[in-house]
């Protein structure tokens, strides 16, 4: 590992608050883990006591309860319903305006709002996640200029994972559980305090307001360690070689009726799935219809609506939208962006009512391939 | 700096002319209010826009008229088949409607040049088709031998009847077939692929062929044309899928590994095909 070779430095507690006013004093909004009703989730963070201090998540197939730790760690937990996508792709979002004027309807699109956000705790999966939804929505076609806008203020502070949850499966997809780049500053928390890497020029900025120190050779050792085990926890795979083929040479395996026959077509695999994008446009009117917005909102391809053609819609049984979205993201995306659309965070997995994990759907899709 | 152009910005264009096809279906020609952007605007044969009704949606509409047009001429025919399309066949002459555009990948016209060409179409796809005879008529020279097979539910319901005599007396063959015939049909009755069974001398290596309609029609019409010696590569189609956004980024255009929008609507068969094959994809 290559860690002699980079700078790391130790801060504590203190540092970190430090950290926050200073991202805030220039004019962030910092971002972190809280916990909000049982669950740990993203939200504005002024001090490290928000922080899910002690506490840990245990996400399964169709479940998640937090617990707490018998440790006092800031980050000792993995990832919860939300994703960072909320704050760079929002859920909603005025794309057009139509005023009715005396010299007919003027169109608009709102100048979109900038926001600069920290996020403090992006895992290594969700690095991933981002780099996903960056070539999405600033890709090699249209760029979306509000995700465009904030994406190109945002400020990173990874947290490397020193566990993984029992849905993880990032090691399968190449996307964790380290963070090795992306980030403007990535901590490994250790005993009493956090190891210190920076990733940016600004990340360096920051970081000569606040108290550090060079860390020992003990506490970086420590740090792999801690970080070794989040390897090590991982159980959850996810066979990728070759996936795009397998799967699209199965688009009539029995399978997807035995998986239609337990999903709820619900979308919640997609609205906690960190690198969906679909989205819809609805009309919003004043009571007079005189102004007019188009309002862009997260969608899913598990509505039936989403696929509406005049006379009806093209995937118009659960088995053509679970088959949709797993060959999409798994499949397709690689077509569509050069990457999987997956990044082995677990959380469709964790937060499917019924518990479907795609991870075992590919295998049995795959079954025979195997043999 | 100048932040990038909103991608989901309608332009307001105001409708110069509104002329009743058939039976629920409208030819609207419409002028983009700012010069500066009608001026501007141009597009190619299959290209279509999104056209926005305020307070009701927006809906996908290819471009109809002659690729001669600019903004100040924009010429579409709609038929009239729910919210939007019926909102829009409420409109008269004055009323203004959004667009955006023109979006999506065009028929690839130069791969015409000096080969036989064969159109393929049924109901409204003869619109998205039209650009393409006004371009067949404007330089038969630059093309081999040119075939418009065409099919329609009954006689009254086939697409700008008035207008084919042009059309053949430039030199097109135009076979014209309907599910169900009146007493004073001449022409043949049945589905549009038998068309392409029944084509005398078709030099199948030196044709290319664009079919535009009921993605039924088109899968077995491209079948015909294969059974016939057609090569994958020598056949194009037009897909429809719902769209929002239009540039490759709502998610509901997704056909396979396509997005509709912006890979599409023209897609060549070999790369189609795949997905053609699987019900509700
Ligand atoms: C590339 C392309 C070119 C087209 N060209 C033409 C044309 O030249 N003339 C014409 O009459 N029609 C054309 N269509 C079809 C036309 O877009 C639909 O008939 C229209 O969207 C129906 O909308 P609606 O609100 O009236 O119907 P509703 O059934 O009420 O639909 C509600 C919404 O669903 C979506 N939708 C419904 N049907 C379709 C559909 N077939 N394709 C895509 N989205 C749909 C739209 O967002 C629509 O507003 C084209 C479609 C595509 C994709
Ligand atoms: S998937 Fe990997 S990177 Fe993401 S939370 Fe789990 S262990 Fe961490």
């Amino acid at each position: 590992m290559s860690v002699a070779a980079e700078e790391v430095s130790w801060m504590d507690r203190n540092g970190l608050q430090r950290l926050i006013e200073l991202l805030a004093d220039e004019g962030h909004e910092v971002i972190g883990p809280r916990i909000d009703q049982g669950a740990i989730i993203y939200d504005s963070i002024r001090h490290v006591d928000e922080l899910p201090r002690g506490w840990t998540e245990d996400s399964q197939p169709g479940t998640y309860r937090i617990q707490p730790r018998n440790d006092q760690e800031h980050f000792g937990f993995n990832v919860g319903p939300h994703s960072w996508k909320k704050y760079l792709f929002a859920p909603l979002t005025t794309v057009m305006r139509s005023r009715k004027t005396d010299q007919g309807w003027v169109m608009d699109s709102p100048q979109p709002e900038l926001r600069r956000f920290a996020f403090l705790g992006v895992r290594a999966c969700e690095l991933a996640a981002i780099a996903v939804q960056d070539k999405v929505f600033m890709g090699a076609g249209t760029m979306d200029p509000e995700y465009q806008l904030r994406r190109s203020h945002l400020f990173i502070i990874a947290v490397q994972c020193t566990q993984a949850a029992s849905t993880c499966f990032c090691t399968s997809m190449g996307t964790g559980p380290e963070c090795h780049a992306g980030f403007d500053l990535a901590l490994t928390e250790i005993e009493h305090g956090f190891l210190v890497v920076v990733g940016s020029d600004h990340g360096r900025r920051v970081m000569q307001s606040i108290d550090t120190r060079p860390a020992s050779v003990d506490e970086i050792t420590d740090g792999v360690r801690r970080r070794q085990r989040a390897v090590n926890q991982i159980t959850r795979r996810l066979e990728t070689d070759g996936i795009r083929d397998r799967l699209l040479s199965k688009l009539n395996h029995p399978q997807w009726d035995d998986v239609a026959s337990r999903c709820l077509s619900c979308a919640n695999c997609t609205m906690v799935c960190p690198t969906c994008f679909c989205h819809s446009v609805d009309e919003v009117h004043d009571l007079t219809n005189e102004e007019i917005l188009r309002n862009r909102r997260w969608d899913s391809c598990f509505n039936v609506d989403f696929s509406h053609v005049a006379g009806g819609s093209v995937r118009d049984t659960t088995r053509s939208r679970y088959r949709q979205w797993l060959t999409h993201k798994l499949a397709t995306w690689i077509d569509q962006f050069g990457s999987s659309g997956c990044v082995g965070c677990g959380r469709c997995i964790t937060w499917c009512p019924v518990g479907i994990d795609l991870t075992h759907e590919v295998a049995m899709l795959c079954a025979e391939d195997a043999s | 700096m100048n932040a990038p152009e909103n991608p989901w910005l309608s332009y307001t264009a105001v409708i110069e002319e509104v002329r009743s096809e058939i039976e629920s279906v409208t030819t609207l020609t419409l002028r983009l209010q700012d010069e500066g952007r009608a001026a501007q605007y141009r597009f190619a044969p299959g290209q279509f826009n999104m056209l926005y009704v305020p307070g009701c949606g927006e809906v996908a509409i290819s471009m109809s008229g002659p690729v001669s047009d600019d903004g100040n001429r924009i010429v579409h025919t709609i038929r009239n088949v729910g919210r939007v399309t019926q909102a829009i066949s409420q409109l008269g002459p004055d009323d203004v409607l959004g667009v955006r555009g023109p979006m999506g990948t065009p028929w690839p016209m130069e791969v015409l040049e000096g080969r036989d060409v064969i159109l393929v179409t049924g109901g409204l796809g003869m619109a998205p088709l039209r650009p393409v005879v006004y371009e067949l008529m404007r330089e038969p020279s630059r093309f081999g031998r040119r075939t418009l097979l065409y099919g329609a539910r009954s006689p009254d319901l086939l697409l700008y009847a008035r207008e084919l005599d042009a059309w053949r007396s430039s030199g097109i063959e135009i076979h014209l077939t309907v599910d169900r015939a009146d007493p004073h049909w001449h022409g043949h009755v049945g589905v549009v692929p038998l068309l392409i069974d029944r084509l005398v001398d078709l030099a199948p290596s030196n044709t290319r062929m664009f079919l535009c309609g009921p993605e039924i029609m088109m899968h077995f019409s491209a079948k015909s044309a294969l059974a016939r010696g057609m090569a994958q590569e020598h056949v194009w189609l037009s897909m429809e899928r719902n769209m929002q956004c239009a540039f490759g980024m709502c998610g509901h255009c997704q056909w396979g590994a396509h997005f509709v929008c912006r890979n599409g609507p023209v897609l060549r068969y070999d790369v189609a095909e795949p997905f053609l094959q699987v019900r509700d994809l």
